[in-house]
């Protein structure tokens, strides 16, 4: 039997390199996997591992991918840190993606004369007013009737999913496209600016990475982001400082749904410039992966961003490419996020080989 | 005469640069009891661990009845018949009494056999304990018999105490001793850490002195006085606290008629309780622990904030309705008991757990001014000898002792009009004992409302001017301390004062 004993100082070393080595692990797992079925591991994990970072084309669609899930992430580690466990950002982030498509919608419709740049920040009130605005129902919930806003900011995600539906197959469908749900092309006053023309990545993640400094700066360097970090693992700390928990539980459901929302509407008005029932497409869960694996630390959701945009790219190249199914992504995800949970249950606990015992103790 | 049950011959332990145990040695006998007498840093935390397992040495043998033993893992040492109550309890809050003992026990022992043997132990030994109640709303010395009693179920060879009296009443605490000698009495052998010397010398038979990890002194407490083993323990006699009358000024804290249903059906309510606290006076509140301190204090913190608005008056002004914040803002600071999760938060570093009850390195839109902070940190370590490597440690790095000097030290420094401290010494060694009490009676003299809440009956007296008594969620009526006996005080906590809980108890008929 093996037994955990808890380690008296936990290596620091280590928590650092504890992302990189469950990195490693998952490698070589998925080599294994790829292996057995059938495909060549080495070229499989080169498209999971190399292209996605090959060339420039393919860092902009990196960043593309990276934008919506760094603003989800943020908000996630902030809330998972004071111990609010909003499960939801993929709700709010349709909401975010609604409002500013709307809005978009709007402009479309009125053929207002407007330059992409003052539809920019237009765009991120839009969509911060409905991320937040869903999740505050979450809180609503929480702060007056103490209900669990895990199931509560859950069960919202497919409230806005069919929401969604409803507004794209009834009153905002394109009344010339055929019957297909979805509302007309928006406007080009409505899109994101972009970095360079031809290139799809767009300036929502220069705006995601101003977002990651300011949290980070929130977070550690203002005493609100400390009190809210003391409502997680000690609260009897946080009542004894007079921190109040109902301002925890609002203030960072507020953010983390407004940053899901803005996540959402510079979907909508960036790549897609339409709205569709497919605007769904997990970034507000993958999100919950790349907050543990970035430590729910602000910039460490960058880079965890960049690993799990990567694994998206990588499974679909090798469903194209070679024919891998699309659960193997998923798979290779829950692998990554499996060893960096076991990587960091062995750097606060050291295994030992025990004699079997029948009875532990006289 | 037959071999030791316990010898450790030239143990050394290093960490880094620190020795913490310098060729340490000593020797138990079957059925003695042997005190462990040191500063907080002396070393005698790593040495119990050595002998528990829990910490390997780098140098040095353990025989165990005259035979060499290896003892690598807690769990060799409970195998050898080795028992051990720590300081830090590990208990699981959602779990009952039962439930936690349960835990660590053989699976093929029934819940039901675990409830009967813990209430047959505490009996026996007189330890007060309800095996079904959950053990989040225990105090910390209730927390403390369950431990007492885990440890007594394991039929031990070699019990380790670390400080068990602490929280103890001087009647119970004399029931402790009387546990213990009939413990010794069976032939288990007893290592008692404290630095209670009063203690040492009623107890023990044989006492082992440490000081910066070395022996310093072997000797035969009987023969000794509290002089002669403090000055062996620390180099010289504790300073003694100089104290003049008090200069009482105006009411500054009262409650007034207190009521408080308990927050569950084991809690204590708080009835009718009744205080006044003048600026440069001390109040004491004496009591076992479990009899409502808990409650009482949260409802005076404001972490607590169900009283009547006009049930607690700060400076004339009603604040039972305020949160804590609020009150700090007014001048009300506290010191609670716990400090890992309440006085501070673990994973912290010092200087951000100033942030909890201090404002003053806080610029515009709550911009932490880290070099202030920084600066005001330090401070507070300097001022009050706490050993930690600087304002960046965390929290949960510092000893008991330590932790408990920074965290009255940061409320000291914040200058407060209203002191209320729980526990103000617990687990503080001699030197800073005193010194934390020095600075308690100069912040009196300098004109502040001080409330000390504390279960060392010795403490109270040495500090209050005028001393309450808690039983049961009720309070007596105050004494000056010049005036009181410890028998008194004594009888007080069993609630026997004129219309006490007690009292009230025996008059209908009731057996106490």
């Amino acid at each position: 039997m093996i037994r955990l004993d808890v380690r008296q100082v936990p290596s620091l070393r280590m928590s650092v390199l504890s992302p990189i080595i469950a990195l490693a692990v998952t490698v070589a797992a998925g080599g294994v996997l790829f292996l057995a079925l059938g495909k060549d591991p080495v070229r499989v994990l080169s498209m999971f591992l190399v292209e996605p970072f090959n060339g420039v084309r393919a860092l902009t669609e990196l960043g593309l991918k990276c934008t919506p899930l760094i603003l989800c992430a943020l908000g996630l580690g902030l809330c998972f840190r004071s111990n609010v466990w909003n499960i939801g950002a993929e709700g709010q982030f349709l909401m975010g993606a609604i409002a500013g498509g709307g809005l978009a919608l709007w402009v479309t419709n009125a053929s207002a004369a407007l330059s992409p740049w003052v539809f920019f920040p237009l765009v991120v009130v839009a969509g911060a007013a409905g991320g937040a605005a869903w999740a505050a129902i979450v809180a609503l919930l929480r702060d007056r009737f103490n209900a669990n806003e895990i199931l509560v900011s859950l069960m919202l995600v497919y409230v806005a999913d069919l929401f969604l539906s409803w507004l794209v197959f009834g009153p905002w469908k394109d009344p010339l496209g055929f019957n297909f749900p979805q509302t007309v092309q928006f406007a080009a006053a409505t899109e994101i600016p972009r970095f360079v023309r031809g290139m799809r990545l767009h300036w929502g993640f220069a705006f995601a990475l101003v977002a990651a400094v300011l949290m980070w700066l929130f977070m550690f360097r203002t005493h609100r982001g400390i009190q809210l970090q003391i409502g997680g693992p000690a609260p009897a700390a946080a009542r004894y400082a007079g921190f109040s928990s109902r301002a925890a539980i609002w203030t960072t459901l507020l953010i983390s749904g407004a940053l899901a929302g803005i996540a959402g509407a510079f979907e909508v008005t960036g790549p897609m410039g339409q709205l569709t029932p497919h605007v769904a497409s997990g970034y507000g869960f993958t999100a919950i992966i790349v907050a543990f694996v970035g430590r729910l630390h602000p910039l460490g959701a960058v880079l965890g961003s960049v690993v799990l945009s990567a694994f998206v790219i990588g499974g679909q190249l090798a469903q194209s490419r070679v024919g891998l199914p699309a659960s193997v992504s998923g798979v290779f995800q829950g692998m990554l996020l499996l060893a960096l949970l076991g990587c960091d249950t062995l750097i606060h606990h050291r295994p030992r080989l025990a004699r079997w015992t029948w009875r532990a103790a006289p | 005469m037959s071999a030791p049950r316990l010898e450790l011959r030239h143990i050394t332990k290093r960490y880094g640069d620190v020795v913490a145990n310098d060729d340490v040695g000593l020797a138990v006998a079957p059925g003695e009891i042997h005190a462990i007498l040191g500063e907080n840093g002396a070393g005698k935390s790593t040495l119990m661990k050595v002998v528990y397992g829990a910490v390997a040495p780098d140098a040095g043998e353990l025989l165990w009845d005259g035979a060499p033993a290896a003892i690598q893992s807690p769990h060799d040492a409970r195998a050898l018949g080795i028992a051990m109550v720590f300081q830090h309890f590990s208990l699981f809050d959602s779990l009952t009494v039962a439930e936690n003992v349960w835990l660590g026990l053989s699976r093929t022992v029934s819940l039901r056999e675990v409830v009967e043997g813990i209430r047959g132990k505490a009996a026996e030994y007189g330890l007060d304990l309800d095996p079904d109640r959950p053990v989040h709303v225990l105090s910390v010395g209730e927390r403390q018999r369950v431990e007492i009693v885990r440890a007594l179920l394991a039929n031990p060879r070699l019990l380790i105490l670390d400080e068990p009296t602490a929280v103890l009443t001087p009647q119970a605490a004399e029931k402790l001793f009387e546990t213990l000698r009939k413990l010794a009495a069976t032939g288990c052998s007893i290592l008692y850490i404290s630095h209670k010397l009063h203690e040492i010398l009623a107890l023990c038979h044989q006492c082992t002195v440490l000081r910066g990890g070395r022996v310093v002194a072997s000797c035969d407490p009987t023969r000794e006085s509290t002089a002669s083993l403090s000055r062996m323990m620390i180099g010289a006699e504790p300073p003694r606290l100089e104290r003049r009358p008090a200069n009482v000024g105006p009411l500054a804290l009262s409650a007034r008629g207190l009521a408080l249903p308990g927050h569950d059906r084991f809690g204590v309510a708080l009835e009718d309780v009744s205080l006044d606290v003048h600026a440069g006076e001390i109040v004491g509140i004496a009591g076992v622990s479990g009899n409502g301190q808990q409650e009482l204090l949260a409802a005076l913190s404001g972490e607590d904030p169900r009283a009547d608005a006009g049930a607690i008056q700060l400076f004339g002004q009603p604040i039972g309705r305020m949160g804590a914040a609020a009150r700090r803002k007014r001048g009300l600071h506290f010191v609670p008991e716990e400090r890992l999760g309440r006085g501070a938060v673990p994973s912290l570093s010092l200087a951000n757990n100033m942030l909890l009850t201090r404002h003053e390195a806080l610029r515009a839109f709550g911009w932490i001014d880290r070099a202030a902070l920084r600066h005001q940190a330090s401070g507070v370590l300097r001022r009050y000898w706490v050993k930690a490597s600087g304002p960046a440690a965390a929290a949960r790095s510092l000893s008991g002792g330590n932790l408990q000097k920074y965290i009255v030290g940061r409320e000291l420094d914040a200058v407060p009009k209203v002191l209320v401290v729980a526990q103000p010494t617990w687990g503080v060694d001699v030197g800073a004992a005193a010194q934390i009490r020095a600075e308690l009676v100069a912040l009196r003299d300098a004109g502040c409302a001080v409330l000390v809440v504390s279960e060392e009956l010795e403490e109270l007296f040495a500090l209050a001017d005028r001393l309450h008594v808690i039983a049961k969620g009720r309070l007596s009526p105050s004494i000056g301390s010049a005036e009181a006996s410890v028998e008194q005080i004594g009888e007080w906590m069993s609630g026997l004062w004129t219309g006490g809980p007690g009292q009230a108890a025996a008059l209908a008929g009731g057996a106490r």
